[in-house]
């Protein structure tokens, strides 16, 4: 009981953590690019932001949200003592 | 153990690097002494194939394990080189610069598509699919959707969606193969599947990891050499990614500049009157195409009266009358074609950075549509296409799975970030260097691209200049001939061959040994005889191997379309076919095997169903004929997918509703999945 318990908290704040992180994406990818026009107004060192976001700026948010997603993950997998046990 | 493979790789890897740098030197320093252009070109091709196969025969194996997930213990860094190579094919070292060139912006989709699909992979399917570990896609939606059903449609959509990607693999083989080696196209695509069957017959999936990281290693040195040789050359600061902006705002200056100037605009002129004769000649069908070949007849005739004229332009005239269309629904076909070109080069090019350009609001918002749902193509393609998502069957555990996704999505960024700086840098140079030049005195790749039909110029305005409008590229040339447009050594060209061919065959082998895996262990061993022995099942998978590889390289001999629209389609069908039933397999217990097969062949079939009658008018060989249709709300063909994949969820979700629940063992079996703990 205690661990079916403790397995469906364990899934829910994966299930959490996945969701918000998601949201970011979606901002970052759909909302920022319809609006991309708009943001090609502002320019920083010679790049419109627009394209800037398209170019780079997502980008380096897409290796933010998976190395974030790694290391939350593998610390809830050590704090609910449900991480797999290295091989070999 | 595993600490100590890792280091030994390291050691193995780091040596290897040297070694590549010191090839370099030494090539470099030859063609200083004089060592032909074509040599080094030899030099690159041979050496490089001759360490793949080195690796490749190092590598060989009769393990089953071994052979499909390389024993699992991939370490996560390596895995994630392993895929970077496997994921940059030839599309995005090839050709996506020169689609950033042509299109600015609106090229971007593929850069955010193709990296941002590595989100849904991370955080939707690689954990699971590792903690599930077997070896195929389809073992995992048998296992989940209870049966040989899902299997068979899984194997149908992998070989489909793998098949189209290899093509344009191969056929990116033979492009470097005929250019830098100055083989024939056909013989090239021969060549290339050499070098993509050295790797991977002997030694299956764990062969072709090694090979990989070796792959990365030169495409990524390859790709980075030009472009921050030609930022040093520019900005003199040799850091392409963090500059180009600067740079931007002087191609926004030329632009301006280049666009409004008077012969340009008589250019463009010229070719729109091009295009409304065509468009007038198509009305008059099919008296316009008897006149026209009247015409021709009497302009010939009058030539060969005149003793004067010069044979060569009978012989054009001559060809022109032979090359008419034979009838008039072909004429209508080929006129068609032509006056689209001749409107393309007619119409006012756009600024590199402008999102959605248009001249009306339909053309802009048309442009955002067809941007956004690229975008989502591409990226549910990432996390669906199965070559890729095999990678993360091989890492040692969930957690090292994990950590290996940020590894691949760093490696890939590598290169993505540098292409859009590479699209501008080009542009740059062409537009300061070769716009407004003189014809005669145009630099000497644009005759050695032009003679592979991959570069065009064509005087319209006579005026002995070179306008933009005049000039056509195939974005497949960008890369490849950044080099010799900024006037780099040749080894530096050579090395950009070197680097094209590592991406073409790393991506080449994973797609490969994915679609001999679907046949040889879904179908063969899964399906038609279970009992088969362990070395018989590797006997079938490696003749598969080669009879697939054979029939890649057939279709790509004929060209087929250029690389990324190609790429885009497998992307489609890909993600319309998996990724509705994969997700919602994981994250939906109630979905069951009634609601999978439909979604996935529902998906499929939509997907399939829109590409084709957007793209194709006619197809010949299957006797179809005025199939075409007006693309919906303006979505491209590449894009086929944003119908197919809610359709595929749609449909899982109402069929499974409709039908009985999954059995007990599959519900259990999803909640090993949602637990790393074994």
């Amino acid at each position: 009981m205690e661990s079916t318990r403790k397995r469906l908290a364990y899934w829910h704040r994966n299930l959490a953590v996945t969701a918000a992180l998601l949201c970011i994406w979606f901002v970052v990818t759909f909302v920022a690019s319809f609006y991309a026009r708009e943001l090609n107004a502002v320019v920083i060192f010679g790049f419109p932001l627009g394209f800037y976001m398209g170019a780079q700026g997502a980008l380096l948010v897409y290796v933010a949200i998976i190395w974030f997603y790694a290391r939350y993950m593998n610390r809830l997998d050590r704090e609910y003592g449900v991480q797999d046990e290295e091989e070999e | 153990m595993g600490r100590r493979l890792g280091d030994r790789l390291r050691g193995y890897y780091l040596a290897y690097t040297g070694g590549f740098v010191v090839l370099i030197a030494a090539l470099a320093l030859l063609e200083r002494q004089g060592m032909p252009p074509r040599w080094i070109g030899y030099a690159f091709l041979f050496f490089t194939i001759m360490i793949y196969a080195a690796i490749g025969v190092l590598s060989r194996t009769a393990n089953v394990s071994e052979y499909y997930v390389a024993g699992r213990r991939v370490p996560a860094v390596f895995n994630g080189m392993a895929t970077g190579a496997d994921w940059m094919s030839a599309a995005s070292f090839i050709g996506l610069a020169g689609t950033l060139y042509l299109s600015g912006y609106q090229g971007l989709a593929y850069v955010m598509g193709w990296t941002g699909g590595y989100v849904l992979v991370a955080l939707l399917l690689a954990p699971y699919l590792r903690k599930f570990g077997q070896y195929t896609i389809p073992d995992f939606l048998a296992a989940r959707y209870g049966g040989n059903a899902a299997r068979l449609v899984g194997v149908f959509a992998t070989v489909l969606a793998s098949f189209v990607y290899v093509v344009a693999q191969i056929y990116g083989v033979g492009l470097i193969a005929s250019r830098f080696v100055g083989l024939q196209f056909e013989i090239g695509v021969f060549l290339g599947l050499a070098g993509i069957l050295v790797c991977s017959f002997l030694g299956g999936m764990r062969a072709v990891t090694w090979t990989q990281v070796a792959q990365y290693i030169i495409l990524i040195v390859a790709y980075m050499a030009p472009v921050t040789l030609l930022s040093m050359k520019v900005t003199s600061v040799p850091l392409p990614q963090a500059v180009y902006g600067e740079v931007l705002e002087k191609v926004r200056a030329l632009e301006s500049e280049i666009f409004h100037l008077p012969a340009e605009e008589e250019a463009r002129r010229r070719y729109q009157a091009r295009a409304d004769a065509y468009a007038e000649r198509i009305e008059r069908l099919p008296a316009s195409l008897v006149e026209e070949k009247q015409r021709l007849s009497e302009a010939i005739n009058a030539r060969k009266l005149d003793a004067n004229a010069p044979m060569r332009e009978v012989l054009a005239l001559e060809r022109q009358r032979r090359e008419l269309p034979a009838d008039a629904e072909q004429a209508r076909i080929r006129w068609g074609e032509a006056r689209q070109a001749a409107l393309e080069r007619a119409a006012t090019p756009n600024h590199h950075a402008d999102a959605f350009p248009g001249a009306s609001e339909e053309a802009r918002s048309a442009a955002r549509i067809n941007f956004l749902t690229l975008v989502f193509c591409l990226m549910v393609g990432t996390a669906a296409l199965p070559h890729i998502l095999v990678r993360y069957y091989t890492t040692p555990s969930v957690r090292e799975a994990r950590n290996s996704v940020v590894w691949s999505l760093l490696f890939i960024l590598a290169l993505y970030l540098t292409a859009p700086a590479y699209a501008v840098f080009a542009k740059y140079e062409i537009y300061q260097h070769v716009v407004n030049s003189e014809i005669a005195s145009l630099p000497g790749w644009i005759a050695a691209w032009g003679k592979l039909g991959l570069v065009s110029i064509e005087d319209i305005n006579g005026d002995g200049l070179l306008q933009l409008a005049e000039l056509t590229l195939n974005p497949d040339v960008i890369v490849l001939a950044t080099p010799e447009i900024a006037g780099l050594p040749y080894v530096v060209s050579g090395l950009v061959a070197a680097g094209a061919l590592a991406a073409a065959l790393s991506t080449a082998d994973g797609l490969l040994l994915t679609i001999t895996g679907a046949l040889s262990h879904d179908v063969y061993y899964k399906i038609i005889r279970p009992q088969a022995s362990t070395q018989w099942r590797l006997v079938i998978s490696k003749s598969l191997l080669l009879v697939v590889a054979v029939m890649a390289a057939l279709f790509a001999a004929q060209k087929p379309a250029t690389i990324l629209s190609m790429v885009a389609w497998a992307f489609s069908i890909a993600g319309a076919a998996f990724f509705p039933a994969l997700v919602l397999g994981i994250f939906w217990k109630r979905a069951n095997k009634q609601g999978a097969v439909a979604g996935m062949v529902a998906g499929l079939a939509m997907t399939l169903y829109y590409m084709v009658r957007v793209q194709f008018h006619d197809i010949p060989w299957l006797g179809l004929h005025g199939i075409g249709m007006e693309p919906w709300l303006e979505v491209q063909s590449t894009s086929a997918g944003v119908w197919g994949v809610p359709v595929g969820f749609a449909v899982i979700i109402v069929v499974s509703l409709l039908t009985p629940p999954p059995p007990p063992p599959v519900r259990a079996l999803v909640e090993r999945l949602r637990s790393p703990h074994s």
